[in-house]
C-alpha cells in the first residue's frame, strides 16, 4: 500500500496545477462560458501542448501510458479552477471508447488528434427518458447497404455543440433497456440528417440535443456488443468526475473558511460562532470521505472490467454526489446572502458541484447499482 | 379536541375557492405553477382584483380597508390562494410597512399611504440590509442627519429585494451615532424618485433580477416621513420582523410545490416507468411529506391559539426553520427528478410568452434554477441559525 505520488505523477500535477491557475480567473471563466464555444478554446489549445490531453492513451498511440490516477489529478486540478472545457468528455470518455473499440484505422484516424486537442469529441448516451440508465437506448440504428443509418434524439450531449465527432449509442437489436443490441456510431456532426440544438447549462458550459434522421453513423467496435465498453468507459469517466468533484469541493471550502474568517456580525468574525465552526468540520469531513473515494475510484478505473470495479465505482458517485451537494449548500448557508450572488465565485463552484451529480448518475441510481449487489 | 374546520369555516373555504375559480387569471395561475418569471404587471393585475373584493390585506383592520378575518380564516385563505397558483403576495407594502404604519405611524401618514398600498398606486421595498448589517441587522451604518425639516441620508442598502419596481422604501436608518446600537435607529419612509437614489441589479446564481443595491447620496427626506419617535425605529423593526416570520414558513407553498412534484414525478421516467412508481424516489417524495403534515399540524396548532388571543411566539421560529427545510427538500427533489436534464439552463424558456420549441417539458426549466435560488430561504427573514439562537434564547434561556 501506498498512496504517495510518484515524481512524474507530481510534476504532471504541478503542471496542471500551474496551467489552471494562470489561465483560469474567475473573469476569464465568465467570458470563456458566454462565448460560442462555451469555454476557452485558448485553454483546450494549451492542455493539447502541454501534453495533458494525451495522457492517458497507450504510448504505442502517441499517449504516456496514464492510469485512473494521472487522469485524477488533471481532473482534480480541472475542477479547482471549475474548467469549463469537455476534457473528461473528449479524452477520458470518448478517447476511452475509440481505444477500447475501435480498429486500428479509426484509431489512427481519430485518437492522435484526440490526444493533440485537435479533435474535441462528444459523447452521446443519455435521451429522453433514459434517466442514467445507459442500456436504455431508443435511438434505432439500421444498416442500409454497407451504411448503418441513425435515427432517434440524444440528450444533453456536453461539449457535443463543438464536437468534431460524437460517439453515439444506438440500438441495431432488442428490446429499449436491453443490453444487448446498443451498438455505438462515430458521427460527423455536420453531416446530412444531424441536427444540434445548442444550450448553456446550469454550470456555465455548453452542450446540445442531437437529432438523427437519417444521419450516417460509422461503427465501433461490433453491432449490437457496445454496452460492456459503454458501461466500462462511463466508470472511467465517474472516476474522472469524482476527482473533478474533490477539486471544486476543496476549493469551495477555502472559500468558505476563508469568508468565516474575515466575515463579521455582531462585533465578532463569524467563524467565532460554534454552530458555524461544526458546521464547517462537517464540509471538511465530507471532503476527506470524498478524497477518499476519489482515489478508490482513480485507482480501480483501468481495472479489468469485473462486479466488483463496477460496484466500487458506484460506492465513490455515490459518495461524492453526497457529499459535493452537501458542501455546495452549506457554503451558501453559511456565507449567507453573498453567495446567492453570479458575481460570487463560490455560486459557481456550488453550482457545478450539484451538476456533476446530473451526469453518469445521481446518488439514487448508484445506491441501486450498489444495493443491487449486495451479498450477505 | 377535533382537527377538522367548522361549518363555518369550510363555508369560507368554499366561498375563497369559488372566487378563486373564478377570478384568478389562468396565465397568472400558470405562471405561478411552472416557475416563469412574473412581470411587474402580473402583481399589478392580481392585486388590482384582491382589492377590488376587499381581499388585498385581510390583516388590516377593518376601518383601513382590512377584513374581520380571524387567523384561521387568514390561514384558510393563503392556504387556498397557493392550492389555486395565485401568486405569493408581494409583501413589503401590504404586509410589512402597512402594520408599521397601522401601529406606530400618525393619522396624516394612514390616511395617505394605506389607500396607496391598497389602489396598488404604491411599490414599496425593504431597506434594511446592509453590506456589513445582515444577521447584525442592529450594526447599520447608513446615516440621517436632521437638517432643518428634512433628514439627510447618506449609505447603502443592499439585497433590495424587487427594488427596480418600487416606487417607496423604509429603510432603517441611524440617527443617532452616540446612541448604543439599537437606540439610534429610526423607520424612515423614502421617496425612490428623491435625487441622489440610485438602484443598481444584483444577479443571483440563477441568473435572476430579483434583488438590487440602494445607493444614497445626499438623499433629502421631508421629517414628516419619519414613523414613530427618533431613534424609536428598532421598536417598528422587531414588530415587522415577527409580522414578516409567520409567515415564512410557507406551509401553502410547500402543500403546492409537493403537488406540483408529484405531477412532475408522474411524467419523468426511470427504468421505463413513471418515476412515481420507483420505489425509491417515491420515498424520498413520501418522507417530505410527512414532514410537511407535521409542519401543518403545527402551523395549525399556532393559528388556532392566536385565534384564542395567543401570540406566536419562539415557535414561529421553530416553524420558519421547519417550513423552509421542507421547501428546500422539495426543490431538491424536483431538480434529481430531471436527471440528465437538470442540466441545461434555459432562461428563454422561463418566458410565458415563449413560443420556440420546448426542450423538455414546460415545467423543466423552472426546477434547477429554483433549487438553487431557494437556497435563500433559510437565509433571508432571519437566517435559520439566527432563528434556532432565538429559539435556544427565548424558549431553552440556555
Ligand atoms: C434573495 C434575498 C432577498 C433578500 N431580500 C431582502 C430585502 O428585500 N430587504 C432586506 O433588507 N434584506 C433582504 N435580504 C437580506 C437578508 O435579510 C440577509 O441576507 C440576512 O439577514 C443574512 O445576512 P447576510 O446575508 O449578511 O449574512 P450574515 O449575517 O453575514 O451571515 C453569514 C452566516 O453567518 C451566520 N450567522 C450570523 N450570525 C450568527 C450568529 N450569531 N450565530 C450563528 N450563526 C450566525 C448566518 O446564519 C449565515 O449562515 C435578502 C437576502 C436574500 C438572499
Amino acid at each position: 500500500m501506498d498512496f504517495k505520488l510518484t515524481e512524474e505523477q507530481q510534476m504532471l500535477q504541478e503542471t496542471a496545477e500551474r496551467l489552471v491557475r494562470d489561465a483560469y480567473t474567475f473573469t476569464k471563466r465568465e467570458h470563456a462560458s458566454k462565448s460560442e464555444a462555451g469555454f476557452s478554446t485558448e485553454f483546450w489549445k494549451q492542455l493539447g501542448e502541454l501534453g495533458l490531453t494525451a495522457i492517458p492513451f497507450p504510448e504505442e498511440l502517441g499517449g504516456f501510458g496514464g492510469s485512473g490516477i494521472e487522469n485524477m489529478l488533471i481532473m482534480q486540478e480541472l475542477g479547482k479552477g471549475i474548467c469549463l472545457e469537455p476534457f473528461m468528455e473528449s479524452v477520458i470518455l470518448a478517447g476511452g471508447l475509440i481505444t477500447q473499440l475501435g480498429s486500428e484505422a479509426q484509431k489512427e484516424e481519430l485518437l492522435a488528434g484526440i490526444a493533440s486537442g485537435e479533435l474535441q469529441a462528444a459523447v452521446a448516451l443519455d435521451e429522453l427518458h433514459s434517466h442514467y440508465d445507459l442500456s436504455h437506448v431508443t435511438t434505432t440504428a439500421t444498416q442500409q447497404g454497407s451504411d448503418w443509418v441513425l435515427n432517434g434524439r440524444k440528450g444533453v450531449v456536453i461539449g457535443g455543440h463543438t464536437a468534431g465527432k460524437i460517439l453515439v449509442s444506438a440500438r441495431n437489436a432488442g428490446d429499449t433497456c436491453d443490453q444487448q443490441g446498443i451498438s455505438l456510431f462515430i458521427v460527423d456532426p455536420n453531416s446530412a440528417g444531424v441536427t444540434r440544438r445548442t444550450y448553456a447549462t446550469v454550470d456555465g458550459r455548453k452542450g446540445c440535443e442531437l437529432f438523427l434522421d437519417n444521419a450516417k453513423g460509422e461503427l465501433l467496435g461490433t453491432a449490437g456488443g457496445a454496452y460492456d465498453a459503454i458501461s466500462y468507459q462511463a466508470g472511467r469517466a465517474i472516476a474522472a468526475l469524482c476527482a473533478e468533484a474533490v477539486g471544486a469541493m476543496r476549493v469551495l471550502c477555502d472559500i468558505t473558511l476563508d469568508y468565516l474568517k474575515t466575515r463579521k456580525q455582531f462585533g465578532v468574525v463569524i467563524g467565532k460562532f460554534q454552530v458555524l465552526q461544526h458546521r464547517m468540520v462537517d464540509m471538511v469531513s465530507a471532503l476527506e470521505r470524498a478524497t477518499s473515494m476519489a482515489i478508490l475510484a482513480a485507482c480501480l478505473a483501468d481495472d479489468e472490467d469485473s462486479a466488483e470495479r463496477s460496484a466500487k465505482l458506484s460506492a465513490a458517485k455515490f459518495m461524492v454526489n453526497r457529499a459535493a451537494r452537501y458542501v455546495a449548500e452549506e457554503s451558501i448557508q453559511l456565507h449567507g446572502g453573498i453567495a446567492m450572488t453570479w458575481e460570487y465565485s463560490g455560486a459557481h463552484y456550488a453550482k457545478r458541484l450539484v451538476m456533476i451529480s446530473h451526469q453518469l448518475g445521481d446518488d439514487d441510481h448508484h445506491l441501486e447499482a450498489y444495493a443491487a449487489q449486495l451479498s450477505a | 379536541m377535533d382537527i377538522h374546520f367548522t361549518p363555518e369555516q369550510l363555508a369560507f373555504r368554499d366561498e375563497v375557492r369559488e372566487f378563486l375559480k373564478q377570478e384568478l387569471p389562468a396565465d397568472i395561475a400558470a405562471k405561478v405553477k411552472l416557475g416563469k418569471h412574473m412581470a411587474k404587471e402580473d402583481h399589478e393585475r392580481w392585486q388590482k382584483i384582491l382589492s377590488a373584493k376587499g381581499w388585498y390585506a385581510p390583516g388590516w383592520p377593518v376601518e383601513h380597508g382590512g377584513t374581520d378575518w380571524g387567523p384561521v380564516e387568514k390561514h384558510i385563505f393563503d392556504e387556498e390562494s397557493a392550492a389555486y397558483g395565485a401568486p405569493r403576495l408581494v409583501p413589503f407594502g401590504v404586509n410589512m410597512v402597512a402594520p408599521v404604519i397601522i401601529k406606530f405611524g400618525s393619522e396624516e401618514q394612514k390616511r395617505h399611504y394605506l389607500p396607496r398600498i391598497l389602489s396598488g398606486e404604491d411599490w414599496w421595498c425593504q431597506g434594511y440590509s446592509e453590506p456589513g448589517a445582515g444577521s447584525d441587522l442592529a450594526s447599520l451604518k447608513t446615516r440621517a442627519v436632521r437638517d432643518g425639516d428634512h433628514y439627510i441620508v447618506n449609505g447603502q442598502k443592499t439585497w433590495t429585494t424587487l427594488g427596480q419596481h418600487a416606487n417607496w422604501i423604509f429603510c432603517l436608518v441611524r440617527t443617532d451615532p452616540e446612541a448604543q446600537q439599537q437606540r439610534g435607529i429610526s423607520f424612515l419612509l423614502i421617496d425612490m424618485a428623491t435625487p441622489g437614489i440610485t438602484v443598481r441589479p444584483i444577479y443571483t446564481l440563477d441568473g435572476d433580477h430579483e434583488v438590487n443595491e440602494v445607493f444614497f447620496d445626499d438623499v433629502k427626506v421631508p421629517v414628516e416621513n419619519l414613523v414613530g419617535e427618533e431613534n424609536k425605529g428598532w421598536t417598528c423593526a422587531k414588530y415587522l420582523l415577527t409580522h414578516e416570520r409567520t409567515g415564512l414558513a410557507g406551509i401553502g407553498a410547500s402543500k403546492a410545490a409537493m403537488r406540483h412534484l408529484k405531477r412532475v414525478a408522474t411524467k419523468q421516467q426511470k427504468n421505463g416507468k413513471p418515476l412515481i412508481e420507483d420505489t425509491l424516489f417515491r420515498t424520498q417524495i413520501a418522507e417530505v411529506e410527512m414532514e410537511l403534515m407535521a409542519a401543518e399540524m403545527s402551523t395549525l396548532r399556532i393559528v388556532a391559539a392566536a385565534s384564542e388571543g395567543g401570540v406566536p411566539g419562539a415557535e414561529s421560529s421553530i416553524l420558519k426553520v421547519q417550513g423552509t427545510e421542507i421547501r428546500q427538500a422539495i426543490t431538491n427533489l424536483l431538480r434529481k427528478a430531471l436527471g440528465p436534464y437538470a442540466l441545461p439552463f434555459l432562461p428563454e424558456e422561463l418566458d410565458y410568452e415563449y413560443d420556440g420549441d420546448v426542450l423538455l417539458e414546460d415545467y423543466s426549466p423552472a426546477l434547477a434554477s429554483s433549487y438553487f435560488n431557494m437556497r435563500k430561504l433559510s437565509i433571508f427573514g432571519g437566517s435559520n441559525e439566527i432563528q434556532k439562537n432565538i429559539v435556544s434564547k427565548m424558549i431553552l434561556e440556555l
